[in-house]
C-alpha cells in the first residue's frame, strides 16, 4: 500500500472521516491541559505574569512557518505528481497559517507592550512575520480570484514556489536592515539559553495541541473543499448534458 | 509521409472532456475540415493540437515548429501599420515574404494604414496574411470566414489551395463549404461520455 | 526575440504613455511629499532615499498589467505561444522591453528628483547604481506577477498585492546601498545582496512567468 492511495478523494474521505473525531479529541486535550497548566505556572522573576503569553505566542508562530511549508509540500506534489487531493489540502490549509500568523502578531504585540514599551516595533521577527502574513493573504486572494480550479492550483502552486524563497529572503534582508529587541528562540538546543522546565514542558503540550487543532482543522476544510468541487463537478457535467 | 497524425486523442474544456477517441492524419497536399454543433470542441480540439493546451490522452504526432494557428483574434497591433504588423510576424517567424502575403489577400493598397483604421473583415484578411509569412506546413484555422465578404472568402480559398498545392496542410473548423477538395470530420460521434475516467482531466473529473 | 523587442518599444512610443507616464507619476510623488512631511532638509533628507525607491517602484507597478494584459486580449499571446519563440525568452523580452521604457527614464530622472528632495549630491552615485542594479528585477518580477494574474478580471489590484511583498528585499538591499552612500559607508555589502538578487531573479523568474502563461493560456 502506497501514501499515493490517499490521493484518491472517495479513500481520503473514507479515512480522513474516520480518524477525524480522534484528531479532534487530541487537540482539544493537549491544548486545553496545556494552556491551563500553562496559566498555572509560576511568574517569571523578570517578565512576571506576561510569560504565560508564551504558551499561544510560540505554538502560534511555529504553525504559522510550518503551515507555509506545508502547502510548499503540497504544491510541489500537486505540481509534480498532479493528485487533486494535495492542491485542495494547500487551499484549505492557507486561511488556517494565516490566522496562526495574525494570532502570532496579536500576542507579540500584547506581550511587547509591557517588556519593551510599545505594540509594535520593526524588529526583525516582527516585521518577518508581518511579510508572512502579506505571502499568506496574495495566496488565499490569488486562489479565490481564479476561477478554473485546475488553472488556481497551477497558478498558486507557481507562486507558492516563488512566494517561499522570497520570503526566506525577506526574512534575511530584514534582518540585514534592522536589528531587533527580540529575544532568541525560545526553546533553543543550547543549555543555558534554555528557558526552565517548569515553562518548557507546558509548552511542548501547547506546541502538540496547536500541531493536531491545525491537523483537525485542515482535514475539516478539506472535506468540505472536496464536497464543494463534487458539488461543483455534478454541476458541470449536468449543463454539459 | 503524414503531415499532422491524431491517435486516440481526448481533449477537456473547463475540466471535462469534450471529445475522445479522435484519431486522424493529414498528408502534405490535404485540408481535413472540422464540422460539429457548437460546444462539441472543435477550439478546444485545434488549440491542443497547436500544442496551445494538454492532451489529455492520445498522441499527437507531427514535425518540430510545424503549426501556424489562426483562431478568432488576429494578434494585431492597431499602433503599427498592416506592413509593420505583418513583418512582425515574419521575423518572429522566421522572414517570410510580407509583399507575397500582402497581395495574397488583397491588402497592398492598405500596406501604410494603421491596422486600427481597418475593418473588421480587413483586420480578419490580415490576420489570415500572416499565415503566409509565417512559412509554417501545418495551418490549422478555427472559424477563418468569419466576417469575410463572398469574394474575400474565395481569395481565401485560393489562397488555401495555394498551400496546399505547395505541400502545406491544414486543419479547418468550418461551418461554410470553401469550396476545398477537403475530407470532412464530423465530431458528433466522438463526444465523450459521462463515464468514469482512468485519468482524470481536471477538477470536474476527479471529483465526479 | 528582437523583433518582439523593437515592436513593444515602439508600441509604447506610438500608444503613448509608454515612456513619459511612469516618469510623470514619479514627478509627482516627489512633489507631493514635502507637503506631507515639511520642506525642512531635516526632515527631507534622511527619507529621500527612501522616497526615491518608493517612488520608482510604485512608477513602475503602474504599467505591470501592460506587460501581458494587450497581447491576452488581441490574441498575440497564444500566437507568440505557437511561435518559434520559446515562451521564455518572450517573458524575458517584454521584461526588458518593460525595464526600457519604465526603469530607464525613472533612473535618468532620480538624480533630478533626488535633488529636489535634498539627496545629497554624494549620494548620488550609491542611487543611480541601487536603481541600475535593482530595477531589472522589479521589472522581471513584475512581469510574474503580470502572467500570474494576465486572464483575470479585476486583475491589477490582485497584482499589487502579488507583486509588492516580492519586492521587499530589493527594496531594503536598494535604499540601504543609498544610505551607506550618503553616510559614507561601506557599500559593498548591500551592493553584492542587490546585484545577487538581480542576477538570480533574471535567470529562473522567466521560467515560472512562462509556467503561468502557460496555463493561463490553455
Amino acid at each position: 500500500m502506497s501514501i499515493w492511495e490517499y490521493a484518491n478523494p472517495v479513500k481520503f474521505m473514507r479515512t480522513s472521516g474516520a480518524a477525524l473525531p480522534w484528531v479532534v479529541a487530541g487537540a482539544a486535550v493537549c491544548t486545553v491541559t496545556g494552556l491551563v497548566w500553562g496559566f498555572l505556572t509560576p511568574e517569571d522573576y523578570r517578565q512576571g505574569s506576561t510569560v504565560k503569553i508564551v504558551f499561544l505566542h510560540v505554538p502560534a508562530a511555529m504553525m504559522a512557518i510550518n503551515i507555509w511549508v506545508m502547502m510548499l509540500v503540497a504544491s510541489l506534489i500537486w505540481l509534480i505528481r498532479r493528485h487533486h487531493v494535495s492542491a485542495l489540502a494547500a487551499k484549505a490549509a492557507a486561511p488556517i497559517g494565516a490566522v496562526m500568523t495574525l494570532i502570532g502578531l496579536i500576542t507579540g504585540a500584547v506581550w511587547g507592550q509591557p517588556m519593551w514599551g510599545t505594540w509594535w516595533e520593526w524588529d526583525p521577527r516582527l516585521t518577518s512575520f508581518l511579510i508572512l502574513l502579506l505571502f499568506y493573504i496574495g495566496y488565499i486572494a490569488l486562489w479565490s480570484a481564479v476561477e478554473d480550479p485546475d488553472s488556481a492550483a497551477d497558478l498558486t502552486g507557481v507562486l507558492c514556489l516563488v512566494g517561499s524563497v522570497f520570503a526566506l529572503l525577506s526574512r534575511y534582508a530584514v534582518f540585514f536592515w534592522n536589528q531587533g529587541l527580540h529575544q532568541g528562540a525560545s526553546l533553543s538546543v543550547q543549555p543555558g539559553e534554555r528557558m526552565s522546565a517548569v515553562y518548557r514542558y507546558p509548552l511542548y503540550l501547547t506546541m502538540l495541541g496547536f500541531g493536531l487543532l491545525f491537523l483537525a482543522l485542515l482535514l475539516i476544510r478539506t472535506r468540505t473543499e472536496i464536497r464543494r468541487r463534487r458539488l461543483a463537478a455534478l454541476q458541470a457535467r449536468e449543463m454539459r448534458a | 509521409m503524414s503531415l499532422l497524425a491524431v491517435h486516440d486523442l481526448a481533449v477537456a474544456r473547463g475540466g471535462l472532456r469534450t471529445v475522445e477517441g479522435v484519431s486522424f492524419a493529414i498528408d502534405a497536399g490535404q485540408a481535413l475540415i472540422l464540422r460539429g454543433p457548437n460546444g462539441i470542441g472543435k477550439t478546444t480540439l485545434l488549440r491542443t493540437v497547436a500544442g496551445l493546451q494538454p492532451a489529455v490522452t492520445g498522441r499527437i504526432e507531427m514535425p518540430e515548429d510545424a503549426v501556424a494557428y489562426a483562431a478568432h483574434a488576429d494578434g494585431l497591433k492597431g499602433a503599427l501599420t498592416v506592413a509593420e504588423n505583418l513583418g512582425f510576424w515574419a521575423d518572429v517567424f522566421g522572414g517570410g515574404e510580407v509583399d507575397q502575403a500582402l497581395t495574397a489577400m488583397d491588402l497592398t493598397p492598405l500596406a501604410d494604414r494603421p491596422a486600427a483604421a481597418l475593418s473588421a473583415g480587413q483586420k480578419r484578411r490580415l490576420g489570415l496574411a500572416r499565415l503566409v509569412v509565417s512559412r509554417r506546413p501545418l495551418w490549422i484555422l478555427d472559424e477563418p470566414t468569419v466576417s469575410l465578404d463572398a469574394a474575400s472568402v474565395m481569395r481565401f480559398a485560393d489562397m488555401v489551395r495555394g498551400h496546399l498545392a505547395q505541400g502545406g496542410a491544414a486543419l479547418i473548423a468550418t461551418h461554410i463549404d470553401l469550396g476545398l477538395d477537403a475530407q470532412v470530420l464530423d465530431l458528433t460521434p466522438y463526444r465523450a461520455r459521462a463515464t468514469p475516467a482512468a485519468r482524470p482531466a481536471g477538477f470536474n473529473e476527479a471529483f465526479a | 526575440m528582437i523583433a518582439l523587442l523593437g515592436r513593444d518599444l515602439r508600441l509604447a512610443v506610438r500608444a503613448g504613455g509608454g515612456f513619459g507616464l511612469g516618469v510623470a507619476f514619479f514627478l509627482i510623488l516627489c512633489a507631493l511629499v514635502p507637503f506631507g512631511v515639511g520642506p525642512d532638509t531635516a526632515a527631507l533628507q534622511p527619507i529621500a532615499a527612501g522616497i526615491l525607491w518608493l517612488g520608482a517602484l510604485l512608477a513602475c507597478l503602474l504599467s505591470l498589467d501592460r506587460i501581458f494584459a494587450l497581447d491576452h486580449e488581441d490574441g498575440s499571446l497564444d500566437l507568440l505561444a505557437t511561435s518559434p519563440l520559446p515562451l521564455e525568452g518572450a517573458v524575458a523580452v517584454k521584461a526588458l522591453a518593460h525595464w526600457i521604457t519604465t526603469g530607464l527614464p525613472l533612473i535618468v530622472a532620480a538624480p533630478l528628483f533626488g535633488i529636489l528632495l535634498h539627496l545629497p549630491p554624494a549620494a548620488i552615485p550609491a542611487l543611480l547604481g541601487s536603481l541600475l542594479l535593482g530595477t531589472p528585477a522589479l521589472s522581471m518580477l513584475g512581469a510574474f506577477g503580470a502572467a500570474v494574474t494576465v486572464g483575470l478580471r479585476r486583475g491589477g489590484l490582485l497584482l499589487s498585492l502579488l507583486v509588492l511583498p516580492l519586492y521587499i528585499p530589493t527594496l531594503i538591499f536598494g535604499t540601504e546601498m543609498i544610505r551607506r552612500g550618503q553616510e559614507g559607508g561601506d557599500m559593498g555589502p548591500p551592493l553584492l545582496f542587490l546585484a545577487g538578487i538581480t542576477a538570480g531573479v533574471l535567470a529562473v523568474i522567466p521560467f515560472a512567468a512562462a509556467a503561468a502563461l502557460r496555463v493561463n493560456l490553455r
